[in-house]
């Protein structure tokens, strides 16, 4: 591929991206040229900035249903350690470190757990809490209370925002593609109804993010199609905010053996997440999952929101990510400003 | 790109280090590798570090490794332990041994000339003695710095490692090494011997208590004796490991890391080699560095005391440099201790 003329289409908005263009960015062997191009899309939209939220992850129950072998945080009913999170405690952990600007609500799915309780949580933090947005729940966990309510995606969707959900997850999208499902996460929904499922949020007003888990059993192809689906679901409803572009990681895991992807073939995809992905307004290095050093790096090749604070954060932890236990404001901008960008804190819609 | 690039200044330095972006930097960097160095490979080396004895009466405040005499775990390896760490070198394809130690006043000359003696009798060419060791020999033997480098030499030493160097700068080293060689005497030695012909490396140690500025004259150090003498081989750099010591924490950033290693392969425009330190950075960092201006992931050591005792623990084998080369997109090559390529 002729890369000075990719880079050019691009800044005329006039490029596509087509299957083999994606293949060929993967197969080359110079990440640098490839971050550069990444890097320039990413100061054309978002200069030199880059977005946190002072953020706590709340994982409201580990117990979980689908078990999928990449997780090192779900427990079955009745195991030692399952837990579920009463009205309560939740409120008294969004309470806690003073001031934060968002709820990060997701967890496992759970038969015990039923619609309302998660209007009551959310209706709950939001009346004691009305500056803070809520991002919460995947797609997962709205396929599962839905059907456990029998009823459609949308009531559900519509609920949760009547109680005050801001926008909807983006985790539970791993690879798309049926044959990689089937080998990691057999009890999921199928990426088909992921993609539904966001879809129908967005034309309910709820905005969302997407994510790929990457680096475990899939191939390139596997990742591009991946991109391709999310780009044009972007280009229908421009209801997604950003991307998050997960390294696998093995630790705790069924599927431990393997490596986890390196830091060269994670900068390589963050970049070409950057350049697939132009109607998307940002990407995400989320740290906990990328490691506090490499996500500093990824900044650089396309990446421009470390997420945020993430207090309490438990999925990434337990397959070996980096504790968030120790983060905070004061130290996150730091590292942002000592990388040579300029930190600014966002809310949950990015205001 | 082309970068019409001249010498870099003190000044063009500090600006490009502190407000070029990072893929500029990259280019920089790997533009002069490369004018030294093939594109595509990556060498190493099959090693192993001896460190004859941890007694130093330095006691630098970084270290983690040093004891005093009548500590509990204080040891001199003895000509056994030696022989069984030789042979085992020998078995793993090792080339070189990396032969340091602390400043143990307590051995006579003579301990390491027979060392020498004995690790030349299995083949292996010794790398040892950093500058530090050898004016600590050069005081307590009461010889000049030419008769323990020319003595050494004798006794079969090939080539001396650079560390030791932490920052060239009086005012740091008064703060966190008061007894090791000053700036002065580190240069004196690096000279001398390569007016003997004793090939070196350099090194550097940052982030600890030390300005921009200190590192950079560093660089300007190293480079002006290089134009002098073209005796270093290599640089290598690496952050400071503040797990286990009296300093204050701090902990330098791998993005950090990346854009010192380039601006030190760009300033250092006349040294052939720089090292990417995985058994500071790990895996993943050692591989990006490949792409920031390092040309050589170092060796495989098979065993590591010093860095490991300041809490940072990376063991590699042979196989595990080679896979983490190529998966890095570069060819693996493993090379002598003089970077001479040993396979086609």
């Amino acid at each position: 591929m002729e890369w000075r003329g990719l880079h050019e289409l691009m800044e005329q908005g006039k490029w596509v991206p087509q299957k083999e263009d994606l293949m060929d960015l993967f197969s080359s062997k110079d990440l640098l040229k490839l971050g550069k191009l990444a890097h320039q899309v990413r100061l054309n939209k978002n200069g030199k900035k880059v977005y946190y939220a002072l953020n706590r992850h709340i994982n409201y129950t580990n117990v979980c249903e689908n078990g999928c072998l990449f997780c090192a945080f779900s427990k079955r009913k009745g195991d030692s350690g399952a837990y579920v999170l009463s009205i309560q405690e939740i409120i008294d952990m969004v309470a806690r470190n003073g001031k934060i600007d968002e709820v990060h609500l997701v967890g496992g799915c759970n038969s015990d757990l039923s619609l309302s309780y998660f209007v009551d949580i959310i209706t709950a933090i939001k009346t004691m809490f009305p500056n803070i947005g809520i991002k919460g729940l995947t797609a997962v966990e709205i396929a599962h209370i839905a059907k456990k309510e029998n009823k459609s995606f949308q009531y559900v969707i519509l609920a949760l925002k009547d109680a005050g959900l801001d926008a909807l997850a983006g985790g539970g999208a791993e690879i798309f593609a049926n044959s990689i499902r089937s080998q990691i996460c057999p009890n999921k929904i199928s990426g088909k109804i992921w993609l539904d499922i966001h879809k129908t949020a967005h034309k309910c007003g709820i905005k969302s993010n997407a994510t790929m888990l990457f680096g475990h059993v899939e191939r390139v192809e596997h990742r591009i199609e991946h991109l391709l689906k999310l780009r044009e679901l972007q280009e229908e409803t421009g209801g997604f905010m950003s991307f998050v572009p997960i390294p696998f990681l093995p630790k705790n895991t069924k599927l431990e053996y393997k490596k986890g992807p390196t830091a060269v073939d994670i900068l390589k995809t963050v970049a070409i997440s950057r350049i697939a992905l132009t109607n998307f307004d940002h990407i995400k290095a989320y740290w906990v999952m990328m490691g506090l050093g490499l996500a500093t790096i990824a900044l650089n090749f396309g990446a421009d929101d470390l997420e945020g604070t993430v207090l309490s954060e438990r999925i990434g932890k337990d397959a070996g990510g980096e504790d968030s236990g120790l983060m905070n404001e004061e130290k996150l901008v730091q590292i942002i400003r000592q990388s040579g960008f300029v930190p600014v804190r966002r809310t949950t819609l990015y205001n | 790109m082309a970068y019409k690039w001249k010498r870099l200044t003190l000044t063009d330095a500090s600006r490009l280090l502190t407000t070029v972006d990072l893929h500029t930097l990259r280019e920089m960097a790997t533009e002069i590798r490369n004018s030294h160095n093939k594109s595509d490979t990556v060498t190493y080396a099959v090693d192993r570090n001896i460190n004859y004895t941890n007694i130093c009466m330095c006691r630098c405040k970084f270290c983690a490794f040093s004891r005093d005499e009548d500590s509990q775990d204080a040891y001199v390896l003895n000509k056994d332990v030696l022989i069984e760490k030789i042979k085992a070198t020998k078995e793993k394809g090792g080339t070189h041994v990396l032969l340091q130690g602390g400043l143990n006043p307590k051995l006579p000359f003579s301990y390491h000339t027979e060392m020498l003696k004995l690790i030349r009798e299995f083949g292996l060419h010794v790398h040892g003695y950093s500058p530090s060791e050898i004016v600590f020999f050069a005081n307590i033997y009461h010889m000049s710095i030419d008769e323990v480098l020319a003595k050494l030499k004798e006794a079969g030493l090939g080539s001396i490692p650079g560390g030791g160097a932490e920052i060239l700068s009086d005012r740091t080293r008064r703060n966190l090494s008061p007894k090791k060689a000053t700036t002065k005497e580190y240069l004196s030695v690096m000279e001398k011997a390569h007016k003997l012909g004793i090939k070196t490396t350099a090194t550097m140690m940052f982030g600890h208590v030390e300005t921009i500025l200190q590192r950079l004259v560093h660089l300007k150090l190293i480079r002006d004796l290089q134009d002098r003498t073209n005796g270093f081989t290599a640089f290598i750099l690496w952050p400071y490991q503040p797990w286990q010591n009296e300093l204050p924490f701090k902990k330098t950033q791998p993005l950090e890391y990346l854009r010192m290693l380039a601006i030190s392969r760009i300033f250092l425009d006349n040294i052939p080699h720089i090292q990417a330190s995985w058994v500071t950075q790990g895996k993943d960092v050692a591989q990006l560095a490949l792409y920031f201006g390092a040309d050589d992931m170092g060796s495989t050591m098979m065993e590591e005391n010093v860095v490991s005792a300041a809490g940072t623990k990376f063991m590699l084998d042979e196989g595990a440099i080679r896979e983490l080369i190529s998966s890095a997109g570069f060819v693996p090559k493993k090379r002598d201790v003089l970077y001479n390529i040993l396979e086609n």
